[in-house]
């Protein structure tokens, strides 16, 4: 039986539970990748309902449909070019007139399409009665109330989908602007009554008069006269109101989605503040809001790495066992320590040492972000981070740096600009990783004391912070500043916080996995062959002469690149029988001080390329080289002097 | 009493209360080094002129007439600030002290033209203070680059000059009038709902300059300092 094929996309604002329907509509079935040649995610899934195969898209959370992000041209453009067969646009019930300003905007698109009307039951405890008929009326396209998280009215909400597109709905209502805006747009439909263009006429008229770059552009190609008589009209109206001619439209549109709100909803605000609210109160307190901060991220970190160094030596012990069936079946010549040297310890390195730090900081990452709790973060940061040119919302995924710089660097896509996005990526790659505190801990906290690791925390913040600004400065242009909604605090939907981490760890094994297990063939490979101790004696005059450590250490550094940590592990056993003991104190502090900094490690490199292409990825690996090692060598002076 | 020392007077207390709050005699004597009986003595004519609300143990607290003297000879210092540092290139240290003497001289239709040359300017050079906004009626600046080649004169003066969001107290309403900045903010702005004349409360702001948490159209955002500046509301008594 060959099954009947529609595609549905899901649009809405950020934090309306889109992606919770998303995910109980398609459950595993899902692929989440990119839009062609874009950084912006693109999450597919398929089911199946009432005979046909449905392939469900959810598009990016956004605010409106005009250029002033990747995200909003790229849903724009697949709802007018791709066509979707119906657009389900999720509302949230608790701010609805700004949700409707968005559906007014997918209506202007004359796409087919239902809304859910999400998180009802938030609303009703903020007191936001909602009409559903009334507004089914005012809006003229089906509304269904959801709760998506329990799975309420999901089922509604496909059966209604199927029947509009059975039946070959297209919206009819539209919002009518003021007389003399109406006038003008009616002008510029009739000069394009001839125009073969993918966005309907009147969308294109109100977007020209909005002077809406990208449609100006391909109008431009298509009919020139009529971008100049828009110019004119918009000109016109300008005139008329004294405002600029997008401000006038945005408004009137804005005031149309009032005025349907208005209508269909009661207000009844409870006499007390909900429990939502004074937990917002608390959390963005001037005093109490940064204690909870700074007391829950040391709870977070401190759990993270217990569990994670418990776990990981369970893990290591466990596949270490392995190594005596890898000898049975390759030998011990070239080609077996190949296979375990190279292939097989670099799986296992990946396995013991990211996985059990990365899954539990992906749970808690997205369970923070989905309550909530990550807009308040970026709140009472922002000031912080503006000293280094970037604002709140870049404390996340500096944050995430500190368990792993890969998921950190593909996490700077938050930022708006592709500035900030180089400055916080820049930023977060000199974030202390779970790899790098091995380094710290193992070596300075064990052997000199625990205050020094601390202290070396400490002096990473303060590189963190003048590096930044230096970059700051170097980058050309204006930093953007915080405009940020904090949605009301919610119950995460674990269900879909496990999937975001599923996800997230896929990708990270993707990027991360194949580098480190060709990097460590590689580099057994150049064991086996004899090429690394050329290479120690090549690179003496730095290692040895200007920071003053052992010649084995150049080996260490190198497999560094691969993993940090590695290059602790391997210079224990380099200095075998004394140990990693055979160091003095300022040897130690200085190999510490260069692994933190000298090369953000092969799989962060790669994850900058991605974010960043060749080019940037290049000079911040190469400035990072020779920043950390003028700092070894200054600082290996100076402590000499000192001690 | 010259319009001039009016003038600096006025723009001293602007600037020492931050909040509208009276300022007290010791500290505009402080303020200009001379004597607080000489303070007492101009506080009392500016009374008397309308331009303050002065008693003897409270200080002084400026009338909406006088904020407005005030706030206009304030925004033509630091355009002037703007204007010696950024196109004649006097030495971050040496404006101030030339910009207090050629501000009051200014007229009102070079104070708007400077402005515009400047191409609107956020703060001034020295002390990175916000520079006032206009009382043109414009909502954007974009509308006054546009509308700058026709008369200004037709398009009359605003009854109240707006202040930013970051003046407003906890808790205070206003209505948006103006907005400072270019397309791409401006846009962003209106479509998270903050479009000229709606209603905006700030609720409170985060420590140490940090971003200002508003609600508008029922939902809730933080607006970071640099976007605060930058939107000017009609104050309403909260």
């Amino acid at each position: 039986m060959t099954q009947k094929k529609l595609i549905i996309a899901l649009a809405g604002n950020a934090n309306v539970g889109k992606s919770v329907i998303f995910n109980y509509l398609t459950g595993l079935h899902q692929h989440i990748g990119n839009w062609p040649g874009k950084t912006v995610e693109r999450a597919e899934g398929t089911l199946s309902f009432k005979g046909y195969t449905i392939d469900i898209l959810d598009l990016p959370g956004i605010y409106s449909l005009s250029t002033y992000s990747l995200e909003e041209l790229v849903s724009r453009k697949y709802i007018a070019v791709e066509k979707p067969d119906l657009v389900i646009n999720v509302v949230d019930a608790s701010v609805l007139e700004r949700n409707l300003f968005f559906t007014l905007q997918l209506m202007e698109l004359e796409t087919p399409m239902i809304v859910a009307l999400n998180q009802v039951d938030i609303a009703k405890r903020k007191g936001i009665e909602i009409d559903t008929e009334k507004l089914e009326q005012l809006l003229e396209v089906p509304v269904i109330p959801t709760v998506a998280i329990k799975g309420i009215g999901m089922s509604q909400l496909l059966e209604r989908a199927i029947e509009i597109i059975e039946k070959g709905q297209t919206t009819r209502r539209e919002v009518r602007y003021g007389e003399e805006v109406e006038e003008r747009i009616a002008k510029i439909t009739e000069t394009l009554q001839n125009v073969q263009f993918y966005y309907p006429r009147r969308y294109v008229a109100i977007k020209l008069l909005e002077g809406d770059e990208e449609i100006a552009r391909e109008i431009a190609k298509l009919a020139p006269p009529a971008l100049n008589t828009a110019k004119e009209l918009a000109g016109e109206i300008e005139n008329l109101h004294g405002h600029a001619c997008s401000t006038v439209i945005t408004s009137e549109r804005y005031e149309a989605a009032g005025s349907v709100a208005r209508q269909a909803q009661k207000l009844v605000p409870p006499l007390k503040p909900t429990a939502q609210e004074r937990l917002h109160n608390l959390t963005t307190h001037r005093i109490a809001g940064y204690l909870i901060m700074v007391s829950s991220l040391l709870l977070i970190f401190y759990a993270i790495f217990t569990f994670g160094n418990y776990t990981s030596d369970l893990l290591s012990n466990l596949l270490n066992r392995l190594e005596p069936l890898s000898t049975n079946m390759f030998g011990t010549g070239i080609v077996g320590s190949l296979v375990w040297g190279g292939v097989a310890e670099g799986l296992i390195a990946g396995v013991t040492v990211a996985l059990p730090y990365i899954i539990p900081f992906y749970i808690v990452l997205y369970f923070l972000e989905d309550s909530g709790y990550l807009s308040r973060i970026a709140f009472l940061m922002d000031n912080a981070m503006h000293k280094i040119g970037l604002h709140g919302k870049a404390f996340i995924p500096m944050m995430l740096g500190y368990g792993c710089n890969v998921p950190a660097c593909l996490g700077c896509r938050i930022m708006e600009t592709k500035r900030e996005r180089t400055l916080a990526a820049f930023v977060t790659t000199l974030v202390p990783c779970a790899a790098r505190t091995v380094i710290i801990l193992g070596l300075v906290g064990r052997f000199i004391g625990i205050q020094w690791a601390l202290a070396l925390y400490v002096f990473d913040l303060f590189v963190i912070f003048a590096l930044g600004r230096l970059a700051f400065r170097v980058l050309p242009g204006e930093p953007s500043a915080l405009i940020m909604e904090m949605a009301d605090y919610r119950m995460p939907d674990l269900k879909t916080v496990l999937k975001e981490t599923w996800f997230r760890l896929a990708e990270f094994i993707k990027i991360a996995f194949p580098l480190i297990i060709v990097g460590s063939l590689v580099l057994k490979a150049a064991d086996v062959f004899g090429l690394l101790n050329p290479v120690a004696n090549l690179l003496s005059p730095v290692t040895v002469v200007w920071l003053g450590l052992p010649v084995i250490t150049g080996i260490t550094l190198i497999f560094g690149v691969l993993r940090k940590e590695l290059s602790l592990i391997l210079l224990a056993a380099l200095l075998a029988p004394v140990g990693l003991q055979a160091l003095t104190p300022v040897q130690m502090v200085v190999f510490t001080l260069v692994a933190m900094f000298y090369i953000p490690c092969v799989a962060t490199i790669s994850a900058l390329v991605r974010e960043l292409g060749g080019k940037k990825a290049l000079y911040i690996t190469l400035f990072e080289i020779a920043f950390a090692i003028i700092l070894g060598g200054v600082a290996l002076r100076v402590l000499t002097l000192v001690t | 009493m010259s319009s001039k020392s009016i003038e600096d007077y006025l723009k001293a207390i602007y600037i020492l209360s931050r909040n509208g709050e009276s300022i007290s005699t010791t500290e505009i004597a402080k303020h200009f080094n001379i004597a607080p009986a000489s303070v007492t003595e101009m506080l009392k004519k500016l009374a008397e002129k309308g331009y303050v609300r002065y008693s003897p143990y409270r200080g002084a607290q400026l009338t909406r007439k006088g904020f407005r003297v005030a706030e206009k000879v304030t925004r033509k210092h630091r355009l002037l600030e703007r204007f010696l540092h950024d196109v004649l290139r006097i030495r971050e240290d040496k404006v101030h002290s030339e910009a207090c003497k050629m501000e009051h001289a200014l007229s009102d239709e070079a104070e708007e033209s400077l402005c515009r040359f400047l191409k609107h300017p956020d703060r001034c050079p020295d002390d990175n203070k916000i520079i006032p906004a206009c009382d043109l009626p414009f909502s954007t600046c974009e509308e006054c680059i546009d509308l700058h080649k026709k008369d200004l004169e037709e398009s009359g003066k605003r009854e109240h000059i707006p202040i930013s969001i970051c003046q407003l107290k906890e808790g205070a309403h206003g209505r948006i009038s103006f907005i400072r900045g270019g397309h791409n903010v401006l846009q962003r702005l209106c479509d998270m709902g903050l479009t000229p004349g709606t209603e905006v409360t700030v609720v409170k702001s985060a420590p140490f300059h940090g971003p200002t948490e508003i609600l508008v159209r029922g939902s809730r955002l933080a607006l970071g300092r640099g976007v605060t500046e930058t939107i000017f509301v009609e104050a309403e008594k909260a």
